[in-house]
Parts: structure tokens; C-alpha cells; sequence
């Protein structure tokens, strides 16, 4: 493998991207659409004779330089491709993941006026986000990560006339950017103490980093390491959604369903994860920071499953279903179970790309209705989104056998080995955010596939199948939804797929202990039977049933109950109040301040136009002597003769 | 080097249009050779032209660029034609005077840029400086007078001191070549107090804080092509003015006084970021970001002292001053496209408050497409020009301090925060009222400005290098240079 092709894997999505943004008249609707597949599909084809080159034995990671940026300091910021085995997963996830939402987006997006440009901002996304996740550098991967961010804002305000679209997305973008912020600092303290930004030359000296230190508040000397994976973890928590950066994930739900799928669920979020995974060497040295990461993540998977059994609109259910998935992710990461965290980011972008793209089936069969109480009983209209629906809610909750199941068990048993401070909390997190994934997932399916039917009197009429070019990616996308657990867990958890990609040193390597009591996913899956998280994602999955068909009443009695609880979790813990209310107001407010008083009143009024009035003050007393009579002016002479006089006297004297 | 065609009215079809857009081309064309020929491995004077002017006091018509001053001249010479198809309507008033002026100030410019005799250097400044006041004067807004004699009180307050020390100098050195004056050996009193009168002159038209409440009046009240030349050209004259002059001649002052002029750059980051964020008229809320756009390039020409006195080393001094000068040369684009835009909208609604816009993408969607791609390259989004030089000044502070790094970010979210707030409000949304469901998109005219610009914004994003390239040796020459005490 050469250059060349990761080179034509980069620009088939941004080429047809152009094409389709700039010639969008010219080429059509039709145009467009096959433009941009075409791109992407060569993409993802490259994508999967990548991954085989890297599975075949004895390859080498890919690493190489295409241009060079600039050099200044003796610091070469380059353009270039690392290619590992991490790097190969993550392309082909998101290559396929993305060629599925393409074909999906021609049913979803049928009748919109903006349809070239819908194609043409989710190839610049592919693009984006395959130079994040094959950057050799970290120049390259704050690209990709700013570049992955513009699409998102660009598409989350698609529709440009909504109000709410348009704040939402002003809303991820400002997250991202106090996420960027960390992001930016923990560059700087890369470069600053390794003298390098390519990750090669950064992770040889990591060991080093541990050892020195950085005083940020004199007399309090830190670890580098700890202060650069802290400062880089921001960025990550804003990028994947983690409290308290989370809360424009939600908001997200603005954009059309087919980005929900591709960029807030299967790919642009988990770039956190992987960016964390992918700094594993530097992780490794701060025990602090992977603590720190480990507590947010398993707050976020549990307190984020929460607000999700509250919510009534459809992609929302989904969207907090992905937050807390995204905390298992950050979760494994912090227990330096960093393969767990990918793999189940694998498997998640999946079956959470299925979820999403069925929500949209949903939506589009029942003419734009998201509200799920307004739905019940599509079993009987939707048998193809309803079966797939059944795949990724059963994946998502971790059935036995499911690729869910493989991947979350794993990040569960990894957790509960590690011995880090806060493993215990995080494990309990975990455990109890196990019973929630199922209480919210089944609370959803009930209510929109079983059940009577509460649709109004427009969606009746207009109910229908969704076409082939929707259920062709959902049936597709079911397929590794299912399957991919089995055969995939040994080799990538315990069989060293990661080696040389991720680096976890002895004391913390949980995958390794899990490793050598693992048998075979047959072994794996038969401790599964017996183990807690089933047991409490079965009794989620029942209490939904009980609750929402059996005896619909029960919700209603709770939430007269638990008041306090449900308000609670309704104002999504007031984090957006505090947000707009405090931060937003508050920047704008001392913004107005300082204008008002220091600009305006004291630099313009008092300095400023103050010493022209003093010029005008001073000239007014001084032009009253100007009389114009000639004693005056003799007098004056004389005084300052006599003056003149005196003092030469006295001096001589 | 020098050409500032001089069209004086033509009577009949505006010919004279023609003729000053093809001066200015030509003058473009002609400066082309000093990219294509220019020695990157050397920091000496190249392109020189030296001839005696007034021998009595040995003043001479010396003339010739370096890193520092080649590219600015390169973006004068790009800019002027630009601002001048842009003006190629919205002018009512005097059009061929107008277009005259904006010649007559090229010319100055480019003279000012590269001077290498100081007293010349002084000349060109200052007659520079007339015709700005003469274009806000004549063509600016209601408030134009307010804003003329604001911007000239500044300026030329700052400029005397400046004069004060280049006459010192010249008697100190016995001549006027602003060389001779790098070589000058000046005890520390002398060095401060020449430092001092330096930083009046050029802080004021960078403008730094607390003296850069004169950029948003006489913005405002500029018409557009002023305002562009104003943000894209005049501004990096204190830029320029700071390497050519306060760091080479006095560079002890410099260290000592550094601290100062670090915290007054962050503080313009900072104080600025937050004051932009509640304006309320859009060409106001762009000069804002100006200012503290500016800051990064005095923050990162003056960290190298920080950097010395904390790492004891020198990796990180030069990646500031690039840094600082790519930054010019980034906002000089950026700035100058945002306020072609302003100009776009002025001619059509005459309004330039945020409040009387909303939904302009449904009526204009190619001139929405350039301005988000301008807002981005104002927020700093990698790939474009706006990310290098901050990137490499946030690199740079943090090898002097934890906390410049962390106070100079902070403009990644005030950035975002006002640049995007106001798209929000001006570009998207639905249609706000008449005025903007009458508006017509751009013609090709505009087209092809705001696309070159946007060609200039993406090209030096994505591929800075040669443009670090042709600055490195002069950059390297003044770092050795600097940390040599004159003492």
C-alpha cells in the first residue's frame, strides 16, 4: 500500500462533495446523488483492501508524510497518513456506515429543495472525518476535528428557516469550541514539552512526560502528561458528548434523521473515543487523567440513560440512548480497556445507525410525526423497520448473542476488574445504566410498534412501508448488528489486533486478565447467562413491557409520585438553564460592561473626549487674558521683568 | 516598485474606472517578480534602490524589502485592485477622485513598506495617512467628521513621537538608514524612552489597547473600500512597524517592556472578545474582531522574551513572530473579505445594524456561502488562513506561560461566540421583513472579488508554507538579532 491510496481514500468523498455543492444545478438531483455514492463506495471499497492489507501477516502500520504544511522553529507540521490497525476499523466503520446513510438520505430526503447540498455536506463530512481518524499528526487530526465539527454545524442548521435548528446548531458548535479550547491547550503542552507534533515522535518520548512537570499554579507542580490529557480530554468530552459538555447532542436532533445517524451517533461523536484510544500511550501516564475520564464517563452513561425514560420525541429517546452509550465508550477508556471502547464504538455505530435510520422510517411513514405517543401498533403497517428496529434495540440492551452484548459485556467485566480510583463507582454506574438502556429501549419499541394505535387522523391515511432505498440500509446495517459480536470478539479484545496501535501498560491491563480466562465467545456468552447485567436488562425490558402495555396507568402514578424526580429529569437537570441563563447571559453581560463602561465611558468619554473638553477648558480660561489692551500686556511684562529680576538677585545671593 | 497611477477625471463613459483598475492591475503584475524572484536564504535587503535625496543631512530615496516587508506589499498590491472593482458602483459621489485616492494611497503604502530611510519612511507615513482621512472624510457616513478628526488626533499624535525618535537617532547614528540604526549601540535609558515613543505610534494603528477606540468609529463611518484598506493594509503598518523599528533598534527596551505589551495583547483578546460579542452594528462588531485579531500578532512578536526567560531557550521565539506576521497576512484577507460583505449589504438595505437583517441566505444563497466561509476563517476553523497564525501563536505562548496560552485561547470560543451569533441573526433564519425578501444575490462582479478573496483564505490555509518560507530567514536574522543586548 502507498500514499497514493489512502490519497484517493481522503479525496473520492471531498471530490464528489464539490461536485455536488458547487455543480449542484448543473449535475441535478440524479447527479448528485450517484456523484457522491460513487465517491463514497470507492471509499469504503479502498477502505475494506486497507483493512485486509493490514490483517494479512506480518504488515507493517502505514505511516507517511504527503506534504508538508509548514516548518517554522525547526517543527515540521505536516499533512500525513498513519495507518494501523485502529486506524483500518475506524475507516471502514465509517466508510460503510456513511455509504449506507447516502442511499438512505435518497428516500429521506426526496422532496427537499436542499437535497445537492444535503449530499454534498455529508461527503465533506466522510471526508473530514477520514482525515481525523487517519492524521499521523496531531496538526491533522485538529483538521479533521474542527472540519467534522463545521459539517455538523452546517447540517444540524440545514433547515436554515427553523428557529430552533439554527440555535441548536449556533448551540454545538459554541460546546464544541469550549471543547476545542482544551483541545488546542493540550496540543500546545504536547509540542511545547516533546518539541514535536507527530504522534511517532510524540509517543517515543511519553514515558518521559510523566516525570516532568508544569506548574500552573506556583507551588501545585503537575505531571505534563496529566495536564496535557486533561486539557485534550476536554475536547473529547465536548466531541463526544460528555457531561458536562453533552448538552448539545440532544439539540442535534434538529438536523435531518439521516446526520442523526451518521454524525451524532455512528461516527463524529465517537471521535473522542477514538482520538483517547489513539493517545493511549500518553494516557498511560497519568493515572489522574484516566481516573478522571473514567468517573465522567460512567456519570454520563448513567445520568444521561435517565433523562432518555422521560423523553416523548423519537430521535430523542435515540439521541440520550447515545449519550450513555457513549459513556460505556469513555468508561472502557478510563479503565485503559481501550479496545473494549472501540469495539464497542463498532459495534454502537451500527446498530445506533439502524435505531436512527428506523426512527426515520418511522418518521417519514407517519408524514414528519416524532411525538411517540402518537404512534403504537406499526408492527402491522412497517414489518421490515419493525424487525430491524427489534435487532438494534436487542443489540443495544445487550441480548445474549447480539453484537451489543459482546462488546458491552466486555467495557461491564473490564470495569469491574480495574483497580483505579473510581472503578467501583463506575462499575455500579455501569451496572444500574444496564437496567435504564433497557427500560428506555423497550419503552420506545413498545410504544411505537405494539400497542394500540394512537396516530391522528393524517398519519392513519399516510402509513405505509418505507421504500426499498430506506429498508435496504436498515437490513443491512441489522446484519453486523447482529452478528459482528461473536466472531469479532476474540481476535480484537484478546487476540492483540490493537497491538502496536494502543499501548496499556502492565498494572492496568484488565483485557489482558479478561484474556487469559477467555475461552471463545461460546465461553463468553455462556457466562453471560449467568451474570448480573442480563438479569437487569431483562427486568428493563420488563418493566417496560408491564408498564407501557400491560398497565399503561403505572407511568402516570409514578410520575404524580415522583414529582420532584420527573421535573428533574424533564429540565434535564437544569444543565441548559444554567448554560444560557449563566454563561451565555453572563459572557454577554460583561461583554456589554466592558463596552459600555470601559470603552464608551472610560476611554472614549473620560480619556478620549475628556482631554479634548480639557483642551477646550484650558483655552477658554487662557483666551479671557488675551484682552487685547495694551496695559494689560505692559503689566504683565513688568511683573515678569520683576520676577525675573528678583530670582537672578536672590540666586546671586 | 513604486507605481501609483494618477487617473485624474476623464469627462465621458467612466474610462477613468478602466484606467485605474488597469494601473492597479499592472502595479499587481509588477510586484509579482518580487515573490518569484526573491532569495528565500538570505534576511538581507533585496530589490534595492538607493539614490541621494537631501545629501545635507544625508537623507536618502533608499528603497528595498525583506521577509517581513515583501508579503505585505504583495497583499497591498492584491487588495487595491479588488477594493476598487468593488467600489465599481456603490461610489455615487466624486467616483474619480475616489478612485484616484485609493491609487495615490496604494502608492504610499507600498513607499511605506519598504523604506529603508527613516526620514522617508516618516514622509511616506504620514502622506499615507491623508488620504484614509480624506477617504472617511468625504465619502464615510453621518458621522464622518466625529471619525476623521478622531483617526487623525491619533495618528498623527503617535506619528510625532515617532519623529521625535528618528531624529534622535539620526543624530546618534549620523544618518538616516533605518539599517544603521539596527547596528546603534543605545544605553537602556535611551532604549526605553525610544521604545516608548515607538509604541505610541504603532500601537495606535494597530490598534492596540487601550487606544483602539478610534478603529470602530472610523470603520463605521468609512465607506466600504476604506474600511478594507483600513482592517486589510493600514492596520499591519503597526505590525510591521514593531519588526521593523522597536525590535531591531531597541531591543533591551523591548525585553524589558515586553511584559507590558504581552498583557496589553492579551487583554485585547480577552476584554475585546467579550466587548464584540453585544454589538449591535455589523461593521462595528468586525472592527472589534480586528483589534483582537491584532493581538495575536503583538502577542506573538513580543513572547520572545517570555519564552527566553522561562525556557532559558529558543524553540518557540520564531514560531511566534511567523506566527504574528502570517497572522497579518491572514487578517488582511479575512477582515478585508468580511468588510466587502458589509459593503455587499450596505448597498443594498443601507443599514448596517444586525437587527434590520435575518434570513439573507433565502434571498442571496451564493453571498450567504462566502460569508460563512469568511465567518469561519474569522473563527479560526483550520483550513482556512485564520488558523495558522493563531494556532502558531497559541503554540508559541504556551512555551512562555501556562496562562498566555490559556488566556489567548479563549478566543476560540468569544471568536465563534460573536462571529456566529451574528450570522445566526443576519444569514439564517427565516425572512425577517421586506428589505431583505427584496434583496438580489450577488452579480458577477462581487462574485469574482469575494471569490478570490476566498481562494486566498482556503489557499493559505491548507498550504501556508511558501509563505512561511519566503519570511523564515528574515525572521531567523531578527531572532539572533534581537537577543543580543545593545548595551
Amino acid at each position: 500500500m502507498d500514499s497514493t491510496l489512502c490519497i484517493a481514500i481522503v479525496l473520492c468523498p471531498l471530490l464528489a462533495s464539490l461536485v455536488a455543492g458547487l455543480g449542484g444545478r448543473l449535475v441535478g438531483r440524479t447527479g448528485a446523488h450517484t456523484v457522491t455514492i460513487a465517491g463514497v463506495a470507492a471509499s469504503c471499497v479502498l477502505s475494506l483492501l486497507v483493512l485486509r492489507d493490514q490483517l494479512a501477516p506480518g504488515a507493517e502500520p502505514f505511516n507517511e508524510t504527503v506534504y508538508t504544511w509548514l516548518v517554522t522553529d525547526g517543527v515540521r507540521m505536516q499533512v500525513g497518513f498513519l495507518v494501523d490497525h485502529l486506524t483500518a476499523l475506524m475507516m471502514v466503520v465509517v466508510t460503510f456506515v456513511s455509504l449506507m446513510v447516502h442511499i438512505y438520505t435518497i428516500g429521506y430526503m426526496h422532496d427537499d429543495p436542499g437535497y445537492q447540498r444535503f449530499f454534498s455536506y455529508i461527503s465533506l463530512f466522510t471526508f473530514a472525518m477520514l482525515m481525523l481518524v487517519m492524521a499521523n499528526n496531531f496538526m491533522q487530526l485538529f483538521f479533521g476535528w474542527e472540519g467534522v465539527g463545521l459539517v455538523s454545524y452546517l447540517l444540524i442548521g440545514f433547515w436554515y428557516t427553523r428557529p430552533t435548528a439554527i440555535f441548536a446548531s449556533l448551540k454545538a458548535f459554541m460546546v464544541n469550541r469550549v471543547g476545542d479550547f482544551g483541545f488546542i491547550i493540550g496540543i500546545a503542552v504536547v509540542l511545547g514539552y516533546t518539541g514535536s507534533l507527530d504522534y511517532q515522535q510524540v509517543f517515543a518520548q511519553a514515558a518521559s512526560l510523566q516525570g516532568r512537570q508544569i506548574e500552573i499554579f506556583s507551588g501545585m507542580p503537575w505531571s505534563v502528561a496529566t495536564v496535557a490529557c486533561l486539557a485534550l480530554f476536554v475536547g473529547a468530552m465536548a466531541k463526544s458528548a460528555q457531561m458536562p459538555l453533552h448538552a448539545w447532542l440532544p439539540d442535534s436532533m434538529e438536523g435531518p434523521t439521516p446526520i442523526s445517524a451518521l454524525i451524532h451517533a455512528a461516527t463524529m461523536v465517537t471521535a473522542g473515543v477514538f482520538m483517547v484510544a489513539r493517545m493511549s500511550p500518553l494516557f498511560e501516564q497519568s493515572q489522574t487523567a484516566l481516573t478522571v475520564v473514567l468517573v465522567i464517563g460512567a456519570t454520563t452513561a448513567l445520568l444521561t440513560g435517565f433523562i432518555g425514560v422521560v423523553q416523548n420525541d423519537i430521535k430523542r429517546v435515540v439521541a440520550y440512548s447515545t449519550l450513555s452509550q457513549l459513556g460505556y465508550m469513555t468508561t472502557a477508556l478510563g479503565a485503559s480497556a481501550y479496545a473494549a471502547g472501540i469495539f464497542h464504538l463498532m459495534t454502537h455505530a451500527f446498530f445506533k445507525a439502524l435505531l436512527f435510520l428506523a426512527a426515520g422510517s418511522v418518521i417519514v411513514a407517519l408524514h414528519h410525526e416524532q411525538d411517540i405517543r402518537k404512534m403504537g401498533g406499526l408492527r402491522r403497517h412497517m414489518p421490515v423497520t419493525y424487525w430491524t428496529s427489534l435487532a438494534g434495540s436487542l443489540a443495544l440492551i445487550g441480548f445474549p448473542g447480539f453484537s451489543g452484548f459482546f462488546s458491552k459485556d466486555a467495557i461491564i467485566e473490564a470495569v469491574g476488574l480495574a483497580t483505579i480510583p473510581g472503578a467501583r463507582y463506575a462499575f455500579v454506574c455501569l451496572m444500574i445504566g444496564v437496567f435504564v438502556t433497557a427500560l428506555y429501549s423497550f419503552r420506545m419499541f413498545f410504544l411505537v410498534f405494539h400497542g394500540e394505535e394512537r396516530l391522528d387522523e393524517e398519519a392513519r391515511h399516510h402509513v405505509h412501508e418505507s421504500p426499498w432505498v430506506i429498508t435496504l440500509p436498515l437490513v443491512l446495517l441489522a446484519i453486523p448488528s447482529v452478528m459482528i459480536g461473536w466472531p469479532l470478539i476474540g481476535p480484537v479484545l484478546f487476540g492483540g489486533y490493537f497491538d502496536g496501535a494502543i499501548l496499556v501498560t502492565g498494572e492496568h491491563d484488565v483485557l489482558g486478565e479478561m484474556g487469559r480466562e477467555f475461552h471463545g465467545p461460546g465461553a463468553f456468552l455462556l457466562h453471560g447467562l449467568s451474570g448480573l447485567p442480563l438479569l437487569l436488562s431483562l427486568a428493563g425490558v420488563a418493566v417496560a413491557w408491564y408498564a407501557y402495555l400491560r398497565n399503561p396507568a403505572l407511568p402516570d402514578l409514578v410520575r404524580r409520585k415522583a414529582g420532584g424526580v420527573y421535573t428533574l429529569l424533564v429540565n434535564k437537570y437544569y444543565l441548559d438553564d444554567f448554560n444560557e441563563k449563566i454563561l451565555m447571559r453572563g459572557a454577554q453581560g460583561v461583554g456589554g460592561l466592558l463596552w459600555r463602561i470601559g470603552d464608551v465611558v472610560l476611554i472614549d468619554g473620560a480619556v478620549v473626549n475628556g482631554s479634548a473638553q480639557a483642551v477646550d477648558w484650558i483655552a477658554a480660561r487662557v483666551r479671557r487674558g488675551q484682552t487685547g489692551y495694551l496695559y494689560h500686556y505692559a503689566f504683565a511684562m513688568i511683573i515678569g521683568l520683576a520676577a525675573l529680576l528678583g530670582w537672578i538677585v536672590f540666586r546671586g545671593a | 516598485m513604486l507605481a501609483s497611477g494618477r487617473s485624474d477625471a476623464a469627462a465621458g463613459a467612466r474610462a477613468y474606472r478602466w484606467l485605474a483598475l488597469l494601473a492597479a492591475v499592472a502595479t499587481f503584475v509588477a510586484s509579482l517578480p518580487l515573490w518569484t524572484q526573491f532569495d528565500r536564504t538570505t534576511a538581507h535587503m533585496q530589490f534595492v534602490e538607493r539614490h541621494a535625496w537631501i545629501p545635507a543631512f544625508r537623507v536618502e530615496y533608499f528603497l528595498g524589502v525583506d521577509g517581513f516587508s515583501m508579503p505585505l506589499i504583495l497583499l497591498t498590491t492584491f487588495l487595491t485592485p479588488l477594493v476598487l472593482i468593488a467600489s465599481w458602483e456603490s461610489v455615487k459621489l466624486r467616483q474619480a477622485q475616489y478612485f484616484a485616492t485609493f491609487l495615490i494611497l496604494e502608492g504610499l503604502m507600498i513607499g511605506t513598506f519598504a523604506a529603508l530611510d527613516a526620514l522617508l519612511f516618516y514622509v511616506f507615513w504620514e502622506a499615507m495617512l491623508i488620504p484614509m482621512f480624506v477617504i472617511i472624510g468625504v465619502w464615510g457616513g453621518e458621522r464622518r467628521v466625529y471619525a476623521t478628526v478622531k483617526f487623525f488626533l491619533y495618528t498623527f499624535l503617535g506619528s510625532v513621537f515617532m519623529l521625535v525618535a528618528l531624529v534622535y537617532l539620526y543624530v546618534r547614528a549620523d544618518s538616516y538608514s533605518i539599517l544603521d540604526f539596527h547596528a546603534l549601540p543605545l544605553s537602556m535609558t535611551e532604549q526605553v524612552w525610544i521604545f516608548l515613543a515607538f509604541l505610541v505610534a504603532f500601537a495606535v494603528i494597530v490598534p492596540m489597547w487601550p487606544v483602539h477606540t478610534l478603529l470602530p468609529d472610523a470603520h463605521v463611518e468609512a465607506p466600504a473600500g476604506g474600511s478594507v484598506i483600513l482592517a486589510a493594509i493600514l492596520l499591519k503598518m503597526g505590525g510591521y512597524g514593531l519588526l521593523r523599528f522597536s525590535l531591531p533598534v531597541v531591543p533591551d527596551a523591548s525585553a524589558l517592556l515586553a511584559p507590558m505589551v504581552i498583557g496589553l495583547s492579551l487583554v485585547a483578546i480577552v476584554y475585546i472578545g467579550l466587548v464584540a460579542l453585544v454589538q449591535q452594528d455589523m461593521k462595528k462588531l468586525i472592527a472589534y474582531s480586528s483589534v483582537a485579531h491584532m493581538g495575536f500578532v503583538t502577542l506573538g512578536i513580543f513572547l520572545a522574551w517570555a519564552i527566553l526567560g522561562r525556557t532559558g531557550d529558543m524553540p518557540g521565539i520564531a514560531m511566534g513572530i511567523t506566527g504574528g506576521m502570517v497572522q497579518m497576512i491572514s487578517h488582511g484577507f479575512v477582515s478585508g473579505a468580511l468588510f466587502f460583505c458589509m459593503g455587499v449589504l450596505y448597498d443594498r438595505l443601507h443599514t448596517r445594524q444586525i437587527a434590520a437583517y435575518g434570513g439573507v441566505v433565502n434571498t442571496m444563497p451564493h453571498f450567504a456561502a462566502f460569508m460563512v466561509l469568511f465567518a469561519m476563517a474569522n473563527v479560526g476553523l483550520p483550513g482556512t488562513s485564520g488558523f495558522v497564525g493563531e494556532f502558531l501563536v497559541i503554540l508559541a505562548s504556551l512555551q512562555a506561560s501556562f496562562w498566555y496560552a490559556l488566556l489567548a485561547a479563549t478566543t476560540l470560543i468569544t471568536s465563534a461566540g460573536y462571529t456566529l451569533w451574528m450570522i445566526k441573526r443576519v444569514v439564517f433564519g427565516p425572512v425577517a421583513n421586506d428589505g431583505v425578501a427584496g434583496l438580489h444575490d450577488i452579480n458577477g462582479r462581487e462574485f469574482l472579488v469575494l471569490g478570490l478573496l476566498a481562494a486566498s483564505v482556503l489557499a493559505l490555509g491548507l498550504w501556508p508554507a511558501p509563505l512561511v518560507e519566503v519570511m523564515s530567514a528574515s525572521v531567523d536574522h531578527l531572532v539572533s538579532h534581537i537577543l543580543q543586548s545593545k548595551l
